[in-house]
C-alpha cells in the first residue's frame, strides 16, 4: 500500500519542471527519513561535486510514522556540506515533517538552480516556482516569513522554511529557519538554498494516513501518547535543554570563552532556571509532538530615540545557543545573550558554528594574529555584546576578507591566519557545547555529521563521571558506534531523538505492526548498520579519512571532568574507530 | 446529560496539534483530513494559538442555510449531518462565522465536529474540555 511515502518529488530549478517517482523499495529497505536521505544523496549527487553547484541536491525526508504517531516529528535534510565539503546532514521539527507528508510525498529532492531568486510553493500536488526578487535581500528573516504567511494559504497546516542574508551570501554555516524557531542548523544547508537563488520553500497538505489495523493503531497511539506524558519527558518541557547549563558548568564541562576554561562564573544568570524564572514568555511544540519543548523568552526593551515605546520580542533559547553565544562568548547577562541569539536568528546563522567562529576570532585578535585591520575596526573582547553583534552582522554580509574567511568556519580561517591550536573544528564542523571528556570529542571526531547528537559520547562520559569508572578507548568507541547505528532507525522513522527514552525496539515493532508492517528487532537493527555504512560509503567517497582528522590542541589544555585528555588516548580511539568502521564497511549487510 | 466540547483556555495551548490528528483518529486513520478541529497560530507561534471548533450553537447558522435540510438539531446544541442529504454545496461553511466547519474533500462533504470528546484526552495541556450543556437554557 503507498500511502503517500514512497512518492518522491524532485523538482529541477534550472528548468522549472517537477515530477514524483514511487520509490516503495527505497522506503521499505531503507525505512525513511535518514535512511531513504542517505540513498538518494548517494544517486543524486555526484562525486566531487561543489557543494554551491546546481549538481549539489537537496533531499528533505521524512519517515513511516509521520502523521501516524506523535513525536515522528522529524525531516532529516541531506546534501554535500559547503562548511566540511563533505555529507550534510540536519534535522529540523517545526511543522515540516507534518506538512511534507500530508501533502502526499515520503521526500523531496531539489537540484539545480535558478537565475532570479524564486520561492517553491508546494501545496499538496501542485508545485510553483514563485518569484522572489522582492523577499530577497530582505534584512529580517522573520519578515520573510510574515510576508509568506499572508501571501501563501494552508494556515496552520503548512512549513514556511526561508534562509536570511547569511545564506543569501553564502556563508558555509548559513541555516535554514522554519516556523521562525526551529532550524536546519547545522552544516549549511542555507548556504545551498542560496547558491540555488531559493529563498524560501511553502509546503501544505491535508491528506489523512490509512492503516491497516484500525484498532490496534490506535491502541498503540494511546499507549506511545501515555508513554510521552511521563515525568522522564516532562523536563524538556519544564526547563528544556536550557536544563544542562548549571549541571554541566557544575561539572567543569561548559566550554568557556574559547575552552580556555571549562566552567563560567556567570553560569547561572544564563541557567535554564534563571530564564524560566524572568524571561519565559512561551512554550509551543513541533506538530503532532506533545513534549512542546521550544521555550520562547520574551524581551521588552524600549526604544532609543522615544521615551515610552517598547517592543517585546520574543526569542527562543536553548542550551546550545547559551553554550555558543554565552559561555564561548563570556557574556555575562541574560539580556545580552537573547539580543545575540536574536540577530543570529534574523540573519539565519547556525548559532554554534557562529559562537565558537567568534570566540576563535577573540582569541586571535587579543593574541595579535589579526588586528583591527582584519575585523574592519572591531575590538573583540569577551562580554562586549555590541562588538560582538556588528561581527555576526559582518559575518553575514561578508564585508571583507577576514570575515569571508570566518564565513568559511574556523578550521578554514585559522589555515588562513594561523591559530589552530585553538581553532575548535572536529572534522570541519564547530564544537558542541560539552567539553565532557574523550567520548564527546572522540564522537565529534568520528560522527557521520560531527555533532554531538551522533553518538552521544557526552552522555558515556557523563555516566562515567557519576559512576566513577575509566573507560578505554575501545568501550567508548564501541559505545558510541552502537549508538549512532540505532540512532540511524530513530532518524530514519524521523523520531525526535527527545523520544528515544520511549520509542525502544519493542514498542516500534509494535507501532510498525499497527500500521501494517512486520519488522523484527533484528532486521532494524541490521538497517541502521546499513544506513550508517552508506553515510560513510559517502563520506570516504568524498574523501573522509579518520586518519587525516586534526585534534584541536585546545581540548588538551583544558580539564574535563574525567581529567586532562591526552592525543594518545584520543589517537587510539580514532584508530580504534577505523577498524571499527572498517569492519561495518566491508561487511556485507543484507537488508 | 448532554455534554458539548469547550475550549478552557486558549493561552495553554501549545501548538501541538495532537487534538487534531485524534479527531481523524476517530476514523481509525492518520492525518487530518477529515479532523473537525483546526489549530493555527495568530500569525506566528510567537504570539500563540487559535482553536477552530464548533462551538454547539443553540440557533445554527449552518443548519438555517442548508437547502436540503442535511444538518438537524443536535441535542446540546450543534448539529448532525445526514451524509447521504448533503449535496456537497459549501453553504454551510461559508454561513459558520468561525469557520468551524471543514471539507473533506475525498467526499465533498462537510466536517463538523459532534461534540463526541474523543479528542480531549489527547489534549497534553488542558486547553480543551467536555462541558455539560443544562437543557432549557
Ligand atoms: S520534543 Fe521538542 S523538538 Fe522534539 S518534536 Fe517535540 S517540540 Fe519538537
Ligand atoms: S454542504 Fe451539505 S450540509 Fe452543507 S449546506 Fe450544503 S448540503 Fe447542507
Ligand atoms: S469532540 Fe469529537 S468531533 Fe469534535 S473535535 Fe473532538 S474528536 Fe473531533
Ligand atoms: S492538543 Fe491541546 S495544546 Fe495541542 S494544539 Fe490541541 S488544544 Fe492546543
Amino acid at each position: 500500500m503507498n500511502d503517500g511515502l514512497a512518492n518522491v518529488l524532485h523538482i529541477d530549478l534550472s528548468r522549472k519542471r517537477f515530477w514524483v517517482e514511487e520509490r516503495s523499495e527505497l522506503f521499505d529497505e531503507m525505512i525513511g527519513g535518514s535512511g531513504a536521505a542517505i540513498r538518494l544523496l548517494e544517486e543524486e549527487c555526484p562525486k566531487g561535486a561543489d557543494p554551491l553547484g546546481p549538481e549539489n541536491p537537496i533531499v528533505l525526508a521524512v519517515g513511516p510514522f509521520t502523521g501516524l504517531y506523535p513525536i515522528a516529528s522529524k525531516t532529516v535534510a541531506m546534501f554535500k556540506s559547503p562548511l566540511t565539503g563533505n555529507l550534510g546532514e540536519s534535522h529540523c521539527g517545526g511543522r515540516s515533517p507534518i506538512a511534507i507528508r500530508f501533502a502526499g510525498y515520503g521526500a523531496i529532492v531539489i537540484k539545480g538552480s535558478s537565475e532570479t531568486p524564486i520561492y517553491l510553493a508546494i501545496h499538496g500536488g501542485k508545485v510553483l516556482f514563485r518569484d522572489a526578487s522582492v523577499i530577497w535581500h530582505m534584512a529580517n528573516s522573520a519578515t520573510v516569513g510574515r510576508i509568506l504567511r499572508e501571501k501563501e494559504p494552508g494556515s496552520g497546516v503548512r512549513s514556511i522554511m526561508r534562509i536570511g542574508r547569511a545564506g543569501e551570501n553564502l556563508v558555509s554555516y548559513a541555516s535554514v529557519v522554519t516556523e521562525t524557531y526551529r532550524h536546519f542548523g547545522r552544516l549549511g544547508l542555507g548556504a545551498v538554498f542560496g547558491s540555488k537563488r531559493l529563498k524560501a520553500i511553502v509546503i501544505s497538505g491535508r491528506r489523512s494516513i490509512p492503516v491497516s489495523d484500525m484498532k490496534g493503531y490506535r491502541e498503540t497511539y494511546r499507549e506511545i501518547f501515555e508513554l510521552l506524558a511521563s515525568a522522564e519527558m516532562r523536563k524538556y518541557h519544564e526547563l528544556g535543554t536550557s536544563m544542562n547549563v548549571n549541571p554541566l558548568n557544575e561539572l567543569g564541562a561548559l566550554p568557556t570563552r574559547n575552552l580556555q576554561t571549562s566552567r563560567f562564573e556567570h553560569a547561572e544568570a544564563l541557567s535554564g532556571e534563571n530564564f524560566a524564572r524572568k524571561y519565559l514568555g512561551r512554550r509551543v511544540a513541533c506538530a503532532h509532538c506533545p513534549v512542546a519543548c521550544i521555550h520562547l523568552a520574551a524581551l521588552r526593551e524600549p526604544y532609543e530615540s522615544e521615551p515610552y515605546f517598547y517592543k517585546t520580542e520574543m526569542i527562543s533559547y536553548d542550551y546550545e545557543p547559551i553554550y555558543a553565544l554565552g559561555s564561548m562568548l563570556g557574556i555575562s547577562t541574560p539580556e545580552a545573550l537573547l539580543r545575540l541569539m536574536d540577530k543570529v536568528e534574523v540573519l539565519g546563522l547556525d548559532v554554534i558554528s557562529t559562537g565558537v567562529a567568534l570566540s576563535w576570532a577573540t582569541e586571535a585578535q587579543q593574541k595579535g594574529i589579526v588586528s583591527t585591520k582584519e575585523t574592519n575596526g572591531l575590538k573583540l573582547n569577551w562580554n562586549d555584546e555590541e562588538q560582538y553583534s556588528k561581527a555576526i552582522e559582518y559575518i553575514a554580509a561578508q564585508v571583507n576578507d577576514f570575515f569571508k574567511a570566518l564565513g568559511k568556519g574556523v578550521a578554514y580561517a585559522s589555515s588562513v591566519y594561523g591559530g589552530e591550536e585553538f581553532a575548535l573544528s572536529f572534522g570541519g564542523n564547530e564544537m558542541p557545547g560539552y567539553h565532557t571528556g574523550p567520548a564527546a570529542h572522540i564522537g565529534f571526531l568520528i560522527g557521520s555529521r560531527h555533532s554531538h547528537l551522533d553518538g552521544a559520547g557526552y552522555s558515556i562520559d557523563q555516566k562515567a563521571v557519576a559512576n566513577k569508572i575509566i573507560l578505554t578507548p575501545r568501550e567508548i568507541v564501541d559505545r558510541i558506534v552502537e549508538e549512532e547505528a540505532w540512532r540511524q532507525v530513530l532518524s530514519s522513522l524521523v523520531i525526535c531523538f527527545f523520544g528515544r527514552g520511549v520509542f525502544k525496539p519493542a514498542l516500534i515493532l509494535l507501532a510498525f505492526k499497527a500500521i501494517g508492517r512486520e519488522v523484527s528487532e533484528e532486521r532494524l537493527k541490521r538497517t541502521g548498520e546499513n544506513i550508517l555504512k552508506k553515510k560513510y560509503e559517502f563520506k570516504r567517497r568524498e574523501g573522509f579519512s579518520i586518519d587525516s582528522l586534526e585534534i584541536p590542541e585546545r581540548i588538551l589544555q583544558t580539564e574535563t571532568p574525567l581529567g586532562y585528555l591526552s592525543r594518545e588516548t584520543i589517537r587510539e580511539g580514532l584508530t580504534t574507530a577505523e577498524l571499527r568502521l572498517n569492519s561495518i564497511m566491508t561487511r556485507n549487510i543484507p537488508s | 446529560m448532554v455534554k458539548r466540547l469547550s475550549v478552557v483556555d486558549v493561552n495553554l495551548c501549545v501548538g501541538c496539534q495532537c487534538c487534531m490528528m485524534a479527531c481523524n483518529r476517530r476514523f481509525g486513520e492518520g492525518g487530518i483530513a477529515r479532523s473537525a478541529i483546526h489549530i493555527k497560530s495568530v500569525g506566528g507561534v510567537e504570539r500563540g494559538f487559535i482553536v477552530i471548533v464548533c462551538r454547539a450553537c443553540r440557533d445554527p447558522s449552518c443548519l438555517k442555510v442548508c437547502p436540503t435540510n442535511a444538518l438537524t438539531r443536535r441535542v446540546g446544541g450543534g448539529v448532525v449531518l445526514n451524509q447521504s442529504r448533503c449535496i456537497g454545496c459549501k453553504r454551510c461553511v461559508e454561513s459558520c462565522t468561525i469557520d468551524a466547519i471543514f471539507w473533506d474533500e475525498s467526499v465533498e462533504k462537510p466536517v463538523i465536529c459532534v461534540h463526541c470528546g474523543y479528542c480531549i484526552d489527547y489534549c497534553p495541556y488542558g486547553v480543551i474540555r467536555m462541558e455539560e450543556v443544562v437543557e432549557n437554557e
